[in-house]
């Protein structure tokens, strides 16, 4: 009775096809706006998790995101170093500047200033020069990925700045000598590398500059009684690499409302998708009511035309997930080689198959109901 | 013909009682009634009525007589509220809802005025259908449907559609299908009416010809006083309960075989 039942589902051409597209619409929907979420949430990490050469963060302890720069005294530096089990600690600069590029475009930056002597924090990959060359006069190095956009010259350039061009950062000369390429960023302002020394040059005088301290441990330190330690001794906060992307995204996905817009986007999904499968897969029962009050008659029990309810409900949702991913996949594809948020790992299809069986679920309950509470009197026309 | 599969009767039914006397059917102050209160309709008042083994039995009236009505109750896809009603010796309200199923797959044909044949099946696999609900493997229920195909006619048109075939030909796919399990009793509800005259006659003496035998029981609900020739005997019908009962033409033409 299952084949029966595929070919009465089938050979409605109409309403399988308008089931299959309510069903992918449903996944679609859910699986992309999920991934562009996932991809939204990670992105907000990237920074850090390029600049993953250290094991804990020293930080003031109301920093709420990786780009919230609330300086440091610089003596926290020597305290951190002084501290049982720390290998190496050096200071990071990170700071929000006024650039112009050549033309006088203007923007504001993020510089982040790299210690001198070992460049530690440095982007993950150079695409043009060295990071060595930092070192040289007045040096920094900026995003090969944001060269055609955030580096473009508006005011008569015409042209992305490229290596070799003069800049200026808080009015003070920078020099390009390289780029680099790293993770797409949830921020959008440009960011530019240089030396911690040279950043704090260009950073207006301040009391306190340095942003963070980043800490290596000793391979058989604890990294749980390091940060302890640290926190104690200075009063800040120690962040590991993941309790520091963990703050930056629990900040972010809530602060913005993301997560909100998102997920009331993928319960938009589901409700609609439940709502097309669940309206189309009953108006298909209607339809074939008399055709089920015959095989009730002729001996059909609940159960066999309940299988074949479901049957039928779960084929059209397999098919409509099946192309529903497919296509938030390729359209994921899409928009993630245009630099857009998008990341579906492995646990976004299997919730959004999930949700989809819950549809599915629904959707013919409504329909099982309706065959159940059927009287096969139906088929004999009253009188 | 021997039934291929019967239900056993529950604890309750005297089977064999009304096998003895020839009696397949034994309906005793039958009584229906739709709705409640003020809009309760009394279908059926205290229908008396019995058919016999090999008999072709016609429940003819009215609009609104009440035979669609007695034909459910007799099929077991509608319980009376009083009476009696025995099937084989089988009573339907002593029946679960299961049991109730159980015994029309395996015993009860069914021929529908509006054919009710699946739209996206085949004839062949429309005709199968009560094989494959007592459970028999696809090839093996085909295969039979086919047989009984050819039996009807239709022997060349197993793949056809039922959109590819005409009303005459629909009908006796339907036939096949309630006749491919070899049930004891068949129920037909107006058979002919969607037939012009000479298709409907040509239906009918396939019915005669193929459904009825010394083990099996017809019951035909039909208003299509041209085709009560074929009846063994006719009840007349008004108003909820039994005005008549006459011998028709199948006696005389040996119908009753």
């Amino acid at each position: 009775m299952i084949r029966v039942a595929l070919q009465m589902l089938v050979g409605d051409r109409l309403k399988y096809l308008g089931l299959i597209v309510g069903i992918a619409f449903a996944s679609l929907l859910i699986s992309q706006q999920a991934s562009i979420l996932v991809g939204l949430a990670h992105q907000t990490g990237s920074f850090v998790r390029d600049t993953s050469h250290a094991d804990l963060w020293v930080m003031d302890s109301e920093v709420r995101f990786s780009q919230d720069s609330l300086a440091l005294s610089d003596n926290t530096l020597l305290r951190v170093r002084g501290i049982d089990g720390v290998q190496w600690a050096v200071p990071l600069y990170q700071g929000f500047l006024k650039a112009k590029l050549p033309d006088g475009t203007r923007m504001t930056a993020i510089v982040i200033g790299l210690d001198d002597a070992t460049l530690i924090g440095g982007p993950p990959e150079m695409v043009q020069g060295k990071l060595g060359d930092l070192r040289q006069d007045k040096a920094v190095i900026v995003d090969y990925n944001a060269l055609e956009s955030k580096f473009m010259m508006k005011r008569g350039g015409g042209r992305p700045i490229q290596v070799g061009d003069n800049l200026s950062i808080n009015d003070q000369d920078a020099r390009l000598v390289g780029t680099y390429r790293a993770s797409q960023s949830f921020f959008w302002e440009p960011v530019i590398y240089t030396t911690y020394t040279r950043a704090l040059q260009y950073a207006p005088r301040e009391r306190k500059l340095m942003t963070y301290v980043m800490v290596k441990l000793k391979p058989d330190a604890d990294v749980a009684k390091v940060a302890a330690s640290i926190e104690a001794a200075t009063g800040l906060k120690a962040r590991t690499n993941e309790e520091f992307i963990a703050l930056t995204r629990d900040y972010i996905l809530k602060e913005t409302g993301i997560l909100i817009n998102f997920g009331l986007a993928v319960g938009l999904g589901f409700i609609v998708g439940t709502l097309i499968a669940g309206q189309m897969l009953y108006n298909f029962t209607l339809d074939n009511l008399r055709h089920y009050g015959a095989l009730k008659a002729m001996g059909a029990g609940n159960g066999t035309l309940v299988i074949m309810n479901l049957i039928q409900a779960l084929t059209v949702g397999a098919l409509g997930y099946g192309i529903g991913l497919g296509l938030g996949s390729l359209l994921g594809q899409l928009v993630g080689s245009a630099g857009l948020a998008f990341r579906m790992p492995w646990q976004i299809p299997v919730l959004c198959g999930v949700a989809i069986l819950i549809i599915c679920l629904i959707a013919s309950a409504l329909s099982i109901s309706r065959v159940l509470k059927l009287e096969p009197a139906i088929v004999f026309k009253g009188g | 013909m021997s039934p291929a599969t019967t239900l056993t009767p529950p604890a309750n039914a005297v089977s064999g009682e009304t096998a003895s006397n020839g009696i397949a059917i034994d309906c005793k102050g039958v009584t229906k009634h739709y709705g409640s209160g003020s809009s309760r309709v009394t279908a059926l008042r205290g229908i008396d009525l019995d058919v016999r083994f090999g008999e072709l039995m016609m429940l003819v009236g009215p609009s609104g007589c009440g035979k669609t009505t007695l034909i459910s109750v007799i099929a077991g896809i509608l319980d009376r509220d009083e009476g009696q009603c025995k099937v084989f010796g089988v009573d339907f309200n002593t029946m679960s809802a299961g049991q109730k199923t159980s015994f029309r797959g395996a015993n009860v044909g069914f021929v529908f005025q509006a054919f009710n044949l699946l739209p996206t099946l085949t004839a062949e696999e429309n005709a199968a259908i009560p094989l494959m609900i007592l459970g028999e493997s696809r090839g093996s229920a085909i295969k039979r449907a086919r047989d009984m195909l050819a039996r009807v006619g239709l022997g060349d048109r197993g793949r056809s559609l039922p959109s590819q075939l005409s009303g005459g030909q629909q009908q006796r796919v339907a036939i096949a299908r309630a006749l491919v399990h070899n049930p004891r009793l068949i129920v037909c509800d107006e058979p002919t009416s969607a037939l012009d005259h000479e298709t409907g006659h040509k239906v009918m003496e396939l019915m005669r010809e193929i459904a009825v035998g010394p083990d099996r029981t017809l019951v035909i609900v039909t208003h299509d006083a041209r085709i009560f020739e074929f009846a063994d005997r006719i009840a007349k019908l008004d108003d909820g309960r039994v005005q008549s009962i006459t011998s028709g033409k199948g006696v005389a033409s040996g119908g009753a075989k």
